[in-house]
């Protein structure tokens, strides 16, 4: 590739990725009431899409040698960190370095 | 205003500070390696600012000139962008100059904490969200200029710190789960994404996901309505 393809190149990947971004936003600008279907589904999309990026970063895990195991170690860890001191740093670091000290020690 | 807004996004986006150095610096560290200069991991992540998006870019530059591939492998990879939206219209209105920049901003996890987070009445929440936005996006372009150029220094054993990605999202996940009522929305996301993952693989999962999941909910609909009118 030239320089200019390559400028086309990553302007493309711009472009698409702006897109999903903005588009729901200029088929619904402020002034237009989105109808009651989007609305609805604002409210119930947050929760359903942050569980779909739970999964989505899991994605390969499974197909692993340990299928898993030290993620779901690590995430239940996370869960008990949280329901006990309900501290979104601590157990987003505790459950990270819990992690790594279980890829690097136990499961390696 | 715009300080204490600044000191009420700084502590949220620090995890995503670990993070997005990480992997800016992997990203960084993997451009280097395919031979290309630190300007391009720079403007790559200043102006994509899409985590996989960028890994999957560096690959495309390496094949043959189609920017129509691009393109559609660009919309394909962030079509859950548009389900951030939708549930950020609300949120995102009437906040001027600042909306096209949360909006060309809304990574992953900047829309994590923009949609989860409940605020204080006394902090604005316009300047929350420009804060949280900037910040994270300050991170992954520092992460990967820096991995570009100075990748050599770093010697620590770092494997498996890009689980502090998924621990964010499991605790944001967490957090919702305590303040809804009703939890089938989470339910739906996570069961409809797993049966996708498991019929599709890792690669092609998230596009069958998204579908599966506006089906149900449209399904759903009438029910989710009525509950909500008996609650309020």
């Amino acid at each position: 590739m030239t320089i200019e393809q390559q400028i086309i190149t990553i302007l493309a990947v711009v472009a698409g990725t702006m897109l999903t971004r903005f588009l729901p936003f200029l088929i619904f600008p402020e002034g237009r009431k989105p109808p009651k279907y989007i609305t609805y589904l604002g409210t119930v999309l947050p929760c359903a899409v942050i569980a779909l990026l739970v999964v989505y970063c899991l994605r390969d895990v499974v197909f692993t040698d340990w299928h898993g195991l030290p993620e779901f170690l690590a995430i239940a860890f996370i869960v008990f960190l949280h329901r006990w001191r309900k501290n979104t740093l601590l157990s987003i670091a505790g459950g990270t370095v819990f992690y790594m000290l279980l890829v690097q020690g136990v499961f390696t | 205003m715009k300080m204490q807004a600044f000191k009420a996004a700084l502590p949220h986006t620090l995890p995503i500070a670990v993070g997005f150095l990480f992997l800016g610096v992997s990203y960084g560290f993997l451009m280097r390696s395919l031979g290309f200069s630190f300007v391009y991991p720079m403007l790559m992540s200043l102006f994509i600012f899409a985590g996989s998006m960028e890994f999957v870019a560096a690959h495309l530059l390496l094949l043959p000139f189609n920017p129509w591939r691009a393109l559609g492998l660009a919309l394909m990879v962030n079509a859950r962008h548009l389900f951030y939206g939708i549930s950020m219209l609300d949120k995102y209105k009437g906040l001027g100059w600042k909306k096209p920049y949360l909006i060309f901003g809304m990574c992953d996890e900047s829309f994590t904490i923009n949609c989860t987070v409940k605020l204080p009445a006394d902090v604005d929440s316009g300047w929350f969200m420009f804060f949280v936005t900037l910040l994270n996006q300050i991170y992954w372009v520092a992460g990967a200029t820096l991995g570009s150029l100075l990748g050599y220094i770093i010697k620590f054993d770092t494997t498996g710190i890009d689980f502090v990605m998924t621990a964010l999202f499991v605790v944001m996940f967490l957090g919702q789960w305590d303040e809804a009522k009703e939890h089938r929305p989470a339910l739906v996301g996570l069961g409809c994404a797993c049966l996708c993952l498991l019929l599709f693989g890792g690669d092609s999962f998230v596009l069958p996901a998204m579908a599966l999941i506006v089906l149900c909910f449209t399904f759903d609909r009438k029910r989710a309505e009525q509950t909500t009118k008996e609650a309020a």
